[in-house]
């Protein structure tokens, strides 16, 4: 690769997506006798996923996950940095071939009440980007809406409601099957249930498994549910402030976690077992999330990381191969490193 | 055992509307003991959160009311309390702390400000040792420079410390009763893990009795004693956390931690409950979780099943837990 960044291979073979380098700075305006500052949220972000895989994305609010999010889709004009999808760099593209991209590229959000229009139909919702994208003659429309609906586990009597006679589930449901209508290859996924309860969860997830399953489509899964990451995900990327900290398998990842800032996120997360989560040993770490406007200087975790050294203050540390994963800690793969934490 | 701090009894809430009464709470009994947690459990639509407002009489009337039941706080009815007296147990006696700590933080008020009211009503502090104590209580929760964050207004701080702050304020007059629901919804998993920690030692540290009212079965099993599962108004299964999640009897428990356990279900698909949670407009006949159930039985939907005893502190309300019993 022409950046030199180490990359944990996909599964699947050759990426459909790729990431390289991603940066993306907004500028915040001074007041009339401060000067303007910048937000770092992505610094330096590369990942890829393989047809039919699911790389989730984890980290706390401000760690730039729903920014890279819109970078991908292009909602956002990144700083610097390349997307490629199929190997054809769309960072660049504009017009007819950004509208191709659109089609091939779908998002499905946090919150359904938002991103439906409430004045719409379901069909005309779930129909009208194909109309748009010319994808199914006018005559079929309503044919091809309703075995989406059917393929989402809907009826056909969905077809002529609105979107405020739909509960949450049925309403993430819809964007689903308005997404599916594009026939993409890669769905980012920005917290696709975490507006859900708890049984509609389960019912979206398994409709997204069986989706890829069916279609072969890759997900960008971003989500704050560690344990939901665990399920869903054959790949985990883990951020802060910007950075990608650790990317890993999955299964690899659960068995243990070599960033700190990685070990204390899978540890403060809540376990639905009594048992393992009175054996457990949480580590809570102190503080905030530094601002992204002026994030630390040296390693961006070391103001909270529990085992930092000096020369945490002071270098930054390279996202590096350890073992079988990417880690950017300066201790990383060192033998004790980071202390366990299970008892 | 000592009396409880909390003894709700048969509590039920109504709300009127054009499309006819909506009965959002039925029947519900349950108590709580000093340094006890008690964790409400249910979806959106189960009554959890209504049920936690009428304990401090917060349902608006109208359309609101609470139509029957006594709420018992150390022993006294507060359904039988004037106005005035109630208002000396809210926030003194028992308190409560909501998801988003920027609607129950006036944002034109300073830190100080905002606590010393609660220690001026209810204790009568004069100025100087209001200050003192909102150092100690901000302290207390674990906010950094707590001199210097008394003097800051709640735009100044992030979630997690508004949140702390929020926290610091119910707890200004030591009051036997936490009510947090949802406290931690709004929050990162690392923040959120600080904060039920913070919550926890204060637990201990006070002796209160804790309701959380919560819609995640983890947040249950790593903080709750007891558990109150709750479905469309009605209590559905009553058991300590490890009878809960070790032997739940309801098939609506046993869906939920289907759901909520996403790491046993490696590669699958998850176990997942059918439809959604009936509206109250809609309530079927029979059991209300019938036509979601994958066990119902012609009976369930013919009758409501009653809220059996099925061990000591362990309840169902199902038909086919009462013959069950592999506890």
């Amino acid at each position: 690769m022409a950046d030199g960044t180490p990359q944990v291979a996909s599964a699947g073979g050759a990426p459909i997506l790729e990431v390289r380098e991603l940066v993306k700075h907004y500028p915040i305006r001074g007041g009339l006798f401060s000067p303007s500052q910048m937000v770092h949220a992505l610094d330096g972000v590369s990942l890829s996923v393989a047809r039919g895989e699911t790389l989730a994305v984890v980290g706390e609010s401000g760690c730039g996950k729903s920014t890279l999010a819109r970078c991908i889709i292009r909602l956002e004009q990144p700083t610097s940095g390349h997307i490629l999808l199929k190997g054809a760099d769309i960072t660049v593209l504009a017009g007819r071939p950004l509208r191709e991209l659109r089609r091939a590229l779908q998002i499905v959000f946090q919150d359904p009440y938002a991103s439906l229009n409430p004045r719409w139909s379901i069909a005309s919702l779930i129909g009208d980007p194909m109309r748009l994208h010319g994808l199914v003659a006018r005559g079929e429309r309503r044919g091809r809406v309703a075995s989406l609906l059917e393929t989402v586990g809907l009826g056909p009597e969905f077809m002529d409601r609105y979107p405020h006679e739909l509960s949450g589930g049925q309403r993430q449901r819809v964007a689903i099957a308005r997404a599916l209508a594009m026939q993409p290859e890669v769905i980012v996924c920005d917290e696709p249930v975490s507006a859900l309860d708890v049984s509609i969860q389960a019912q979206v997830i398994n409709l997204l498994k069986r989706l890829q399953r069916q279609f072969g489509i890759a997900y960008i899964f971003i989500s704050h549910d560690l344990s939901l990451v665990k399920h869903i995900s054959d790949r985990v990327a883990v951020m802060y402030l910007g950075q990608i900290v650790e990317l890993a398998e999955t299964r690899a990842a659960r068995r243990r976690v070599l960033h700190p800032y990685s070990q204390a996120l899978f540890s403060a997360a809540p376990v639905a077992d009594p048992q393992a989560a009175a054996a457990r040993k949480r580590i809570i770490l102190a503080g905030d999330v530094p601002s992204p406007i002026e994030p630390p200087a040296g390693c961006r975790f070391h103001t909270r990381c529990p085992y930092r050294q000096d020369r945490c203050a002071r270098e930054a540390p390279q996202l590096r191969a350890v073992e079988d994963r990417l880690v950017r800690c300066h201790f990383a793969g060192e033998p004790g490193f980071p202390p366990e934490t299970s008892a | 055992m000592s009396a409880p701090v909390l003894d709700v009894r048969s509590l039920s809430v109504e709300f009127e509307s054009t499309l006819g009464t909506v009965h959002a709470v039925r029947d519900l009994s349950f108590s709580i003991g000093e340094g006890e947690t008690l964790a409400l459990v249910g979806e959106s639509g189960s009554g959890k959160s209504t049920a936690a407002m009428a304990l401090l009489r917060l349902i608006p009337n109208p359309p609101g009311r609470i139509s029957s039941g006594a709420v018992l706080l150390s022993g006294r009815d507060l359904m039988a309390l004037s106005e005035a007296d109630l208002r000396g147990v809210r926030g003194r006696e028992m308190a409560m702390i909501f998801q988003d700590p920027m609607m129950a933080l006036n944002p034109v008020y300073t830190i100080e400000r905002q606590i010393g009211e609660v220690l001026r009503l209810h204790l009568g502090l004069s100025k100087s040792e209001i200050l003192a104590e909102v150092v100690e209580l901000l302290r207390l929760v674990g906010v950094p420079a707590p001199e210097e964050r008394a003097r800051q207004y709640p735009h100044n701080l992030s979630g997690g410390m508004r949140q702390r702050v929020m926290i610091a304020m119910a707890l200004a007059c030591r009051p036997r009763l936490l009510i947090a629901d949802e406290p931690t919804t709004a929050l990162d998993v690392t923040v959120q893990a600080q904060v039920l920690d913070l919550i926890h030692g204060l637990k201990e540290k006070l002796g209160m009795a804790v309701l959380l009212i919560t819609h995640d079965l983890g947040i249950v099993a790593e903080t709750a004693n007891r558990v109150v599962v709750m479905y469309a108004g009605r209590k559905v299964e009553e058991g300590t956390v490890g009878e809960i999640f070790a032997d739940p009897r309801h098939p609506y428990t046993r869906g939920l931690l289907g759901a909520a356990k996403w790491e046993e279900a490696d590669g699958d698909l998850l176990r997942e409950i059918p439809g959604t949670v009936p509206s109250p407009f809609e309530m079927p006949s029979g059991c209300s979780f019938a036509p979601r159930c994958a066990e119902a039985i012609p009976l369930c939907r013919g009758a409501m099943p009653e809220l059996k005893d099925v061990a000591p502190g362990r309840q169902v309300r199902c038909f086919l837990a009462e013959g069950r019993g592999h506890g």
